[in-house]
C-alpha cells in the first residue's frame, strides 16, 4: 500500500524560550517492511542550526537549535511511502529456545537482539506484568506465538483511555490503572516481552484510520502511533505486533523510528529554558494512494 | 635504611601480630621489619605517646582548617563527617612501586584499546572475547558515543586502579575507575596533613613529591585544550566528592564549571560568562556520562549540558575522560580482560586483576556454584569494588544484606540468575600498621593508584590513597563503611628533591580567570544574604537590648520592632529565630556553589557563624542574654566580611559581592527609615534607627542636638560619606556596575546605570525635612527593581 504522509506540530511557548535545542525523529526510512520515495521535513521558524544524521538505532535524526529565543515552532514533514503487508508464516522456533539463540548472537550492530533484553531507560521489569505475561503465554508456543497471544491478552485487559495517562507516565502505573494509549499499550507489552525472554523494543510511526462506513476520510484526524517490535529468532527477524489495535503492524502501518522505549525513539525530545508552560498540537494525515 | 639492623622491638610495637598467611606491610614473611620502614619506626618509637596525640592532632586541625569533609550517607540527608585520616602512611619501596606502574601501564594501555572497540568497531564482542549481554545490556555503555571518534585521540585520560596485596606478597588489581576517578585531590590533601604530622627528623626527604604528578597532568591538559579554555564540570555541591573537585580546581587554577553554565552553540561547547560566552576545547568531567546530556542521554538529568554529544560528534572538545567510559568498569569485565590482552597485545597481564567468573557461561556458573564459600557472588554490571557488599551480594555462601534472592538456596539463585551475576575471588588483603591507644596494630588496606595521559604517555602518582579498615578482619567486611585512609608513601633510596607546581625559573601571569555566570549570581546572593543576616541581627539586638531594659514587651518600640521584624517573616519570641538561621544557612548555600573562588579561611568563617548560630539557638534567653548572643554573631559575621574586605582579589566576582551587598544594605535602610522615622512611629524609634544604623557616635559629633527626623534621614540616607547611608551604597553599586562588563553599551548607560543614576540624584538633592516615609518607600521599590536588570544585564 502507497500513502502520502503530511505531519505537522505545533509547539508555542508562553514566554519566549531560550536556547531551544532539539533531536527530531520524524522522518521514516527505507527497512525490509517500508520503501520511502520522498520525504521532507520544514521547520519554521527557521533553525540556526540543523545537522541531519542516523543514529545508532539506523533512525533519521535531526539535531536542531535555535540561538535567539522563539515563542513558536512548527515542524512539517510530507513523505510518500509505500509499505508491505506483514509475513504471515511463522518461522520461529519454540519460545524455549529463544534465549540460547539471542546468546548465539553476539553481533553488537544495531539490529542485534541483544540490545532488547535489558531494562532500558523507561522500561524495567515490573512484577505485575511479567506475572500477566508469563500467564498469557501458551504452553509449548512458538516465539511468534507467543508474541501475538500477548499483545492479544494485553489488548482485551487494557482500557484505551487518553485522559488516564501522559507521556511520562511509567508503564507500572499504566498498567496497575489498566488504562492507556498506544504508547502505554507498548511499554507494557515491552516490558512483559522481555521478562519472559523475548527481545523487544519501541515502534513510533503513522497508522492509518478508517473513516465510519459511507462517510469521507477526514483531514488531519490521525495522529502519531506506536507499537511493539519483537524478536521471533534469526530466521524470522523482527516482527511488529500493534497491542492497542490487536493485530500484526501490517499495510496500515509506516515506522519513522525504533528503539528500546520511548526515550530512543521520542518524535521531538528538546531542552528549552523558559519561565512559562508550553503546549504543543499535532495533526497527521496518513492518505492512501492505491 | 641498613637492611642488616638488628630487629628492632620497640613498645609501640607490643602485640603487633600479622596474621598467619596474611602479608603485612611492616613485617615480611619470617618476622623481619621490612628494610623499608625501619627509619620511620625509630623515629615514631622515640616519641612520647602524648607527643605523637599532639603531631596527629596537628594533622587534624590542618584537615579541619582546610575544610576537609567526608560527606556521609546513612539513608537520610547527607552529614558532613571529619576526614577519617589514619594518620600513620603506607610506606612503599621505589622499586615495588616502579613494577606496580609498569603493570597498570599495560592495563590501561589494553582499556584504551578495549575502549575503542566497545565504541569503534565491536570486534571483540563479534569474536566471542566479551560476551555481548555485558556490553549491551550495560547501562554504562552509551550506544549515542558508538562511533563517535574522541576529538583527543583517546578515550582514557585519566585512570585510577584498587589495588591489594595478596598472601603471596604480589600485588593485585581489585578494580578499574575509568568514568571519573576521584580521590587524587584528597590524597594530595592526606599528603598535606601526614607531613605535617611527620615533620623533621622523619624521612620525609625520602618521599617521593606529588606536584610533579599533577604538573605533567596539567600540561597535558593545556595541550588538548589548545588555544580555547579548559575548566572541570563537576555535578555541584550535592556530589559526595565536590570537596574535592573545588580543591582541584584551586590547586590546578582551572575554572570549576556545572553543566547549566554551557552552553552549546554550532558544536562548540561555551562557558556562559559575565563578559559572554567564551570557548573551551577541554573539560575534565567529574560528572558522571549519563547524567552529562539530557537530550541523548539520562532525560532527567537536571545537571547536563543539552548538545554536549553534538559537540563532541562535531569534534570540538577533548574530554576527560570520554563519555561512556564508565562500561569498563563493570565487575565482570574482569573476568575476560585476562585472555583480551593476550589477544590483543600477545602478552599476559603483568599485574594480575582479581579471579573473576562470569556466572552467564556454563561451566563458569558450575564452578562458582561449587565454590561459593570462598567467592563474592555480586551483581556483574555492577562497578563496586569486591569489599562493597551490597544487600544482593553473598559472601562465602551467605548474604549479607536482605536475603530476598535466597529461596531455593545460593545454588538455584546463581542458576536462575547466571548472567547478571560474578563470582569473584575473597579478597585476603595485606595488613598495614595504624595507630591504636598508644600502638601500632595490624590493619588491612587497598590503595588507590592514579594514572594521566601525558604526550610521553602514562604516568603514575608516586603515591596514592590508601583506605585502612575498621577492624583487623583481612577479608572484605573490614573494608565497609567506618574504614579510614592514609597517605601513601613511596621511598627512595636517595633524597629526593623538592617539588611544587610553582613553575621555577621566573613567572608567568596567568590570562585572567573567567566568571561563570552562574557563579557572579550566587556571589551576589551570597553579599545579599550576608548583609540581610547583618541588619536582622542588629535589629534583634535592638529589640532584645529594650526587652532587657523594660521588661515589657507591649512597650511601643518593642511592638513597632517586632511588627517590623514580622514583615521578614522573623519571630522575636525565638531567641534566635529560624528565620535567621535560615538566613546564614542560604548564604552558606550560595558559599558552597563558589567554594573554589573562595579563601579556605572565608569558608571557615561562614562556617564558624553557623555553627555558633545553631549552638546559642539551643540556649539562649530572651533579654540581655540574646543582646549579648546578637553581639556575638555580629562579631562573627563582621569577620566574614572583613576577609573579603581586606583579602578578596578585586576581580569581578567580588565585585558581585559587594554589588549584592551594597543593595541589600541600601534595601534595609530604606525599609528601616520609612517605618522608624514616620510620624506615627513611636518616641524612641529614632534613637533605634541611629544605633541599628551603627552610628550613635557619628550622629553625636554631626548634630548639635538629640536626633530628630532631620539628622536622622540626613545621616541615614543622605550622607555620601556614611557607609551605612542609601546614597553611599548606591554610589558603591554604581562604582561597581560601571566596573563589571556589559553593564552599558554604545556609550549609553544601560537601565540599570539610569536606575542608580536616578536614584542617586534624587538621594543627592533630598531635603532631609521634607522626605516623608512614602517616598523612601517609592525609593525602596524602584531599587528592588535592581535585580531584574542586574539578572538581563549583567548576568545575561
Amino acid at each position: 500500500m502507497r500513502y502520502d504522509i503530511l505531519l505537522t506540530i505545533d509547539y508555542s511557548y508562553q514566554a519566549a524560550s531560550d536556547h531551544v535545542r532539539n533531536i527530531l525523529r520524524l522522518v521514516p526510512q527505507d527497512g525490509p517492511s517500508q520503501r520511502v520515495t520522498a520525504a521532507l521535513l520544514t521547520i519554521d521558524p527557521p533553525p540556526d542550526e540543523r545537522r541531519d544524521g542516523r543514529d545508532f538505532f539506523g533512525n533519521a535524526t535531526s539535531s536542531i537549535a535555535w540561538h535567539e529565543p522563539v515563542q513558536q515552532i512548527t515542524f512539517c514533514l510530507t513523505a510518500s511511502a509505500e509499505r508491505f503487508a506483514a509475513p504471515v508464516d511463522d518461522l520461529s522456533p519454540p519460545l524455549t529456545d529463544l534465549p540460547g539463540l539471542v546468546t548465539a548472537a553476539c553481533d553488537p550492530g544495531p539490529a542485534s537482539p541483544q540490545h532488547y533484553l535489558a531494562p532500558s531507560p523507561r522500561i524495567a521489569p515490573v512484577p505485575a506484568i511479567t506475572e500477566f505475561t508469563r500467564k498469557a503465554l501458551p504452553a509449548g508456543a512458538s516465539a511468534r506465538a507467543a508474541i501475538e497471544a500477548v499483545g492479544q491478552a494485553l489488548h482485551k485487559t487494557m482500557t484505551y483511555d487518553p485522559e488516564a495517562t501522559d507521556v511520562a507516565t511509567p508503564p507500572a502505573e499504566a498498567f496497575a490503572a489498566r488504562r492507556g494509549v498506544c504508547q502505554d499499550y507498548t511499554q507494557i507489552m515491552v516490558a512483559g516481552l522481555r521478562a519472559v525472554g523475548i527481545p523487544a523494543g519501541y515502534v513510533s510511526g503513522f497508522l492509518r484510520t478508517y473513516p465510519p462506513p459511507g462517510q469521507p476520510r477526514l483531514e488531519g484526524v490521525d495522529a502519531m502511533h506506536a507499537w511493539v517490535m519483537a524478536w521471533a529468532g534469526p530466521v524470522q527477524g523482527w516482527v511488529e505486533y500493534d497491542p492497542t489495535n490487536a493485530q500484526w503492524a501490517g499495510e496500515d502501518y509506516i515506522t519513522v523510528a525504533m528503539g528500546r522505549d520511548y526515550a530512543d525513539a521520542a518524535p521531538v525530545k528538546g531542552a528549552i529554558r523558559t519561565a512559562g508552560g508550553q503546549d504543543s498540537t499535532q495533526a497527521v494525515d496518513v492518505i492512501p494512494l492505491d | 635504611m641498613n637492611s642488616d639492623a638488628p630487629p628492632i622491638s620497640p613498645a609501640i610495637l607490643r602485640g603487633y601480630a600479622p596474621q598467619p598467611g596474611i602479608a603485612d606491610e611492616l613485617f615480611d614473611a619470617q618476622g623481619r621489619m621490612r628494610p623499608v620502614w625501619s627509619a620511620f619506626i625509630a623515629q615514631l618509637a622515640a616519641l612520647t605517646p602524648d607527643e605523637v596525640e599532639i603531631r596527629f592532632a596537628r594533622g587534624e586541625q590542618y584537615l579541619r582548617d582546610a575544610g576537609v569533609y567526608f560527606r556521609f550517607y546513612s539513608g537520610g540527608p547527607a552529614q558532613d563527617r571529619e576526614w577519617p585520616l589514619s594518620h600513620v602512611p603506607v610506606l612503599i619501596p621505589e622499586q615495588e612501586w616502579a613494577a606496580i606502574c609498569d603493570g597498570l601501564t599495560q592495563r590501561a594501555e589494553l582499556l584504551e584499546m578495549v575502549m575503542a572497540d566497545l565504541y569503534g568497531p565491536g570486534q571483540l564482542v563479534r569474536d566471542g572475547h566479551l560476551p555481548a549481554e555485558l556490553v549491551a545490556g550495560n547501562p554504562q555503555w552509551l550506544r549515542p558515543l558508538v562511533g563517535v571518534q574522541p576529538r583527543s585521540g583517546h578515550w582514557l585520560h585519566h585512570l585510577a586502579f584498587e589495588i591489594g596485596r595478596s598472601p603471596d606478597g604480589s600485588f593485585l588489581v581489585l578494580g578499574d575507575r575509568a568514568q571519573a576517578p576521584s580521590g587524587s585531590g584528597f590524597a594530595l590533601e592526606n599528603r598535606m596533613a601526614t607531613m605535617r604530622i611527620f615533620s623533621e627528623p622523619f624521612p620525609r626527604a625520602h618521599v617521593h613529591r606529588l606536584a610533579g604528578f599533577f604538573r605533567a597532568f596539567r600540561e597535558a591538559m593545556e595541550g588538548l585544550a589548545g588555544d580555547r579554555g579548559k575548566a572541570i564540570l563537576t555535578p555541584g555541591p550535592n556530589n559526595d566528592t565536590y570537596y574535592e573537585h573545588t580543591y582541584i580546581a584551586r590547586y590546578l587554577g582551572m575554572t570549576l564549571l556545572e553543566g547549566e553554565d554551557l552552553i552549546v552553540r554550532d558544536g562548540q561547547v561555551m562557558v556562559r560568562t559575565v563578559s559572554g560566552v567564551e570557548p573551551l576545547g577541554l573539560l575534565w568531567r567529574r560528572i558522571d556520562s549519563e547524567f552529562a546530556d539530557p537530550l541523548e542521554l539520562n532525560e532527567g538529568s537536571q545537571i547536563g549540558t543539552p548538545g554536549l554529544i553534538e559537540a563532541l560528534r562535531q569534534g570540538n572538545l577533548s574530554l576527560i575522560n570520554a563519555l561512556g567510559s564508565g562500561v569498563i568498569e563493570a565487575r565482570a569485565f574482569m573476568a575476560f580482560l585476562p585472555r583480551i590482552c593476550e589477544r590483543l597485545t600477545g602478552e599476559a597481564l603483568r599485574l594480575p586483576n582479581i579471579a573473576t567468573w562470569w556466572c552467564g557461561q556454563p561451566a563458569e556458573r558450575a564452578h562458582v556454584a561449587a565454590h561459593a564459600d570462598r567467592m563474592m557472588i555480586g551483581e556483574a554490571l555492577d562497578p563496586a569494588l569486591p569489599f562493597a557488599i551490597g544487600a544482593n551480594t553473598a559472601l562465602g555462601g551467605q548474604f549479607l544484606g536482605g536475603a530476598d534472592g535466597l529461596q531455593g538456596g545460593l545454588g538455584d539463585w546463581i542458576e536462575r540468575n547466571g548472567n547478571r551475576l560474578v563470582g569473584q575471588e575473597a579478597v585476603t588483603l595485606s595488613t598495614t600498621p595504624a595507630w591504636s591507644e598508644g600502638r601500632l596494630v595490624p590493619r588491612p588496606m587497598t590503595i588507590r593508584v592514579f594514572a594521566a595521559r601525558t604526550a610521553s604517555g602514562w604516568t603514575f602518582m608516586p603515591g596514592g590513597y590508601a583506605r585502612i579498615g575498621k577492624s583487623g578482619d583481612t577479608t572484605a567486611l573490614a573494608m565497609q563503611a567506618g574504614g579510614s585512609v592514609a597517605d601513601v608513601w613511596v621511598m627512595s633510596q636517595q633524597p629526593v628533591q623538592p617539588d611544587t607546581l610553582v613553575v621555577k625559573g621566573g613567572f608567568e601571569r596567568a590570562a585572567p580567570g573567567i566568571l561563570p555566570t552562574r557563579a557572579a549570581e550566587n556571589l551576589y546572593w551570597l553579599g545579599r544574604y550576608s548583609d540581610r543576616t547583618e541588619g536582622v541581627i542588629r535589629v534583634l539586638r535592638a529589640w532584645h537590648l529594650r526587652l532587657a531594659e523594660t521588661d515589657d514587651r507591649e512597650d511601643a518600640r518593642l511592638t513597632a520592632l517586632a511588627d517590623f521584624l514580622a514583615r521578614q517573616d522573623i519571630d522575636v519570641d525565638q531567641p534566635i529565630p529560624e528565620a535567621l538561621l535560615g538566613m546564614i544557612a542560604s548564604a552558606r548555600f550560595s558559599a558552597a556553589k563558589v567554594r573554589d573562588r573562595f579563601s579556605p579561611d572565608g569558608w571557615a568563617a561562614l562556617n564558624d557563624l553557623a555553627k555558633t548560630a545553631d549552638r546559642l539557638a539551643q540556649r539562649v534567653r530572651p533579654g540581655d542574654d540574646a543582646a549579648h548572643a546578637m553581639s556575638v554573631l555580629l562579631r562573627k559575621i563582621s569577620g566574614f566580611s572583613g576577609l573579603v574586605h581586606e583579602n578578596m582579589y578585586h576581580f569581578a566576582g567580588w565585585r558581585f559581592l559587594l554589588l549584592g551587598r551594597a543593595q541589600e544594605r541600601a534595601d534595609g535602610t530604606l525599609m528601616m527609615l520609612s517605618e522608624f522615622t514616620a510620624p506615627e512611629a513611636p518616641p524612641g524609634m529614632l534613637e533605634i534607627a541611629i544605633e541599628v544604623g551603627d552610628s550613635v557616635l557619628t550622629h553625636q559629633r554631626r548634630y548639635r542636638f538629640g536626633p530628630s527626623r532631620g539628622t536622622v534621614l540626613d545621616l541615614l540616607a543622605l550622607d555620601a560619606r556614611n557607609p551605612r547611608a542609601v546614597l553611599y551604597q548606591i554610589a558603591q553599586m554604581r562604582h561597581h556596575v560601571g566596573r563589571l562588563p556589559h553593564a552599558g553599551t554604545d556609550g549609553r548607560a544601560s537601565p540599570l546605570e539610569q536606575l542608580l543614576l536616578t536614584l542617586d540624584t534624587d538621594l543627592r538633592v533630598a531635603d532631609p525635612d521634607a522626605l516623608p516615609p512614602e517616598r523612601l518607600c517609592d525609593m525602596h521599590d524602584r531599587l528592588a527593581r535592581a535585580y531584574d536588570l542586574i539578572q538581563s544585564t549583567l548576568l545575561r
